[in-house]
């Protein structure tokens, strides 16, 4: 990419350095250390340690056999240190070299999220930050999912990602996101933004696992452009502490029959604030969304958002936020909002937000079952969200994820 | 077993919040027995079956209530349903996410796993409905089937249904009462069968394909008669609940 065009990025985040985010707790980023992106060093999987690997793993990465996976990025703090690629028309590598080495990468910077959006996406620029470069050639199908790590390991430091993902037409991108940390009780901040372009009859499935702990603050920033008959499946899980969760991810429909799915299973414990939605722009003719969200409190603060805008004829949109508060303390607040501009549009929602029915526990109680047994079938089954389009293996591995969480729960 | 019943009511007065809806009900039911309540609506036959199931909304204040010889009167829901009591129920709720075969499975006392739940299931003509949630979007007879399924694979000591022929179609009532026949082992002579009923039914029609050994009638909270069951049907198809209501005046 030419210099011309990077220092025009780099103006435009440096005049939203100080701009507060429209929603979400104000982070003080002079209490972290920053640092700029830092060269790719790769290194085998055998040679990082059995400790960060196991870590990894309790985001959903597998970095002791990789005969499951398309394909694997890990990046540590600001540095890359693993990439490699187990099938032909994929593409994996750091952002870095994908912009040394692609000059129309320039075509897709920073245009499904934009620079100046707040201080966190400033950040992210003004650090010259890596990540991952993920593309699908045309045509190209992926038989296992490709996965990517982001894993925070420097105390007191911000980790700053910037992702692209690229699926060309026709393309099936699967792909498993874990980001996690070192840390136990340590600060330290994720700033995370991943830009998908999803072109004419691709698929793109993006499966992100959470796994923080108490200190940690997170803002996430993404975006997606979905072209005439392509689909955009988006799953994210938070089941562990974090202490300031942000997150509001975009999704374009801008041609025809685009298709978006956002499932999102979240479990705020007491400290956590976590303020997590998705919107859906329908903006072509026939785009369909459907955005599910599954929020329990065990006494953390949950803010659950949701948005479909309706612009265009025979779009069709539905929302769903349900949220279980266990315990006597912490909230769910669920904001699900549809705006249509258009008659002939077709947006609903429905959100319901309590505790569990005591009707529900008793039924399953005269089966035989004791109250904690009760108890706990009935949340295994509020997580579990259908997913239709995920590719077994991965629904298996999400609920898999899903399942080890839960056992913490009781 | 250190009675001869299997369960015994004795004097049982229950309470919903302060209202009191049984007023010192009395029965008893022998291993291998099936005996069926009728009544009007309101009369307080769903409240006798969920006192005896354990269901806490509903308050012992008189009374007591033996299975097996053992006094359960204030012994926890599951205990009972471990014990051996099961109950089929007439509005059972939606769990979203726990499917009917998370139900069967959890019902199934045994290991014995998926080809057992199958099995049970196409007895029922519930395959399709396995991976479902459990009464989410089911009709009137499905529910009921899905309930005699979960019965089925608990095998329970006692049943109590609650009215297992409504909103059953023609079509379906057959194969509702099969299921019946099948949960209390009527294909044994009864003095072989070991597993008893108690059965809610408004209507009757039930009696067209399940016998029972003795019926009652029950109003305003109280057991007015007790005898045949088909007598009493043709009584109260002649002269209606209102003959019952005015014996119990006499």
């Amino acid at each position: 990419m030419s210099k011309k065009v990077t220092n025009s990025y780099k103006e435009k985040a440096r005049t939203a350095e100080n701009k507060k985010a429209a929603i979400g707790d104000d982070i003080d980023l002079s209490l972290y250390e920053s640092s700029f992106a830092q060269e790719a060093t790769y290194v085998d999987t055998k040679n990082i340690s059995r400790k960060d690997k196991g870590q990894m793993l309790s985001a959903g990465v597998m970095l002791d056999d990789l005969s499951q996976r398309s394909g694997t990025f890990v990046q540590m703090d600001n540095r890359p240190i693993h990439s490699s690629i187990r099938q032909e028309g994929i593409e994996i590598m750091a952002t870095s070299q994908a912009v040394a080495k692609y000059e129309w990468l320039k075509d897709y910077w920073w245009q499904a999220v934009a620079v100046d959006d707040d201080k966190y996406t400033a950040h992210v620029e003004l650090h010259q930050s890596n990540g991952y470069f993920i593309r699908a050639l045309p045509g190209a199908k992926t038989v296992y999912p490709v996965q990517a790590c982001l894993y925070l390991n420097k105390i007191g430091s911000i980790q700053d990602v910037h992702n692209i993902i690229i699926a060309e037409e026709g393309s099936e991108l699967h792909i498993i996101t874990g980001c996690t940390t070192a840390f136990k009780k340590e600060p330290g901040l994720h700033l995370g933004v991943s830009e998908f372009y999803i072109k004419k009859d691709a698929k793109v499935t993006f499966t992100m696992i959470h796994s923080w702990t108490p200190q940690i603050g997170v803002r996430p920033r993404t975006g997606a452009i979905i072209e005439k008959n392509g689909l955009f499946l988006s799953n994210y899980v938070i089941m562990k502490p974090v202490k300031s969760l942000q997150l509001y991810p975009a999704a374009k429909c801008i041609g025809e029959n685009a298709t978006v799915r956002f499932n999102t299973v979240m479990v705020a414990p007491p400290n956590s604030k976590m303020d997590i939605g998705s919107r859906v722009f329908l903006d072509a003719i026939g785009a369909r969304t459907e955005i599910v969200s599954r929020a329990i409190t065990t006494g953390g603060n949950i803010i659950a958002r949701g948005y479909i805008d309706g612009s265009k004829p025979d779009v069709k949109g539905h929302l769903e936020c349900r949220g279980l508060i266990m315990g006597d303390s912490g909230t769910i607040h669920a904001i699900p909002e549809l705006k249509g501009t258009l008659a002939g549009v077709d947006l609903s929602h429905e959100a319901a937000v309590g505790k569990i029915a005591e009707e529900e526990v008793e039924y399953l109680m005269a089966r035989g079952l004791t109250r904690n047994e009760a108890t706990a079938a009935i949340i295994r089954g509020f997580l579990k969200v259908d997913i239709v389009g995920l590719p077994p293996m991965l629904n298996t591995e999400m609920q898999k994820a899903i399942a080890d969480s839960e056992k913490e729960l009781f | 077993m250190d009675s001869e019943y299997l369960l015994e009511v004795s004097g049982l007065t229950t309470k919903i919040d302060n209202q009191e809806i049984l007023h010192g009900v009395n029965l008893r039911i022998q291993p291998g027995e099936t005996h069926v309540i009728f009544g009007p609506n309101g009369s307080g036959k769903t409240t006798l079956m969920m006192t005896i199931m354990g269901f806490p909304k509903y308050r012992v204040t008189k009374g007591s209530i033996l299975f097996k010889g053992k006094d359960i009167t204030h012994l926890p829901l599951d205990e009972r349903a471990r014990l051996g009591i099961g109950i089929s129920m007439q509005r059972p709720p939606i769990i979203r996410g726990v499917k009917t075969r998370d139900m069967v499975s959890a019902c199934l006392k045994k290991e014995g796993g998926s080809e057992i739940i199958e099995k049970l299931a196409e007895k029922a003509n519930l395959i399709d409905f396995l991976d479902r949630d459990i009464n989410h979007g089911f009709s009137g007879g499905e529910i009921k089937r899905s309930e005699l399924l979960q019965l089925l694979a608990q095998a329970p000591e006692i049943s109590l249904l609650d009215e297992p022929e409504s909103g059953v179609d023609l079509e379906n009532i057959a194969l509702i009462g099969e299921l019946i026949n099948n949960l209390l082992q009527k294909i044994h002579p009864i003095r072989k069968r070991i597993h008893s009923g108690l059965i809610i039914s408004h209507t009757g029609h039930i009696l067209e394909y399940v016998n029972a050994r003795t019926g009652y009638v029950m109003c305003n909270g109280r057991i007015v008669c007790e005898g045949d069951p088909h007598d009493i049907l043709n009584t109260i198809k002649e002269k209606g609940y209102q003959e019952c209501v005015s014996c119990l005046r006499r």
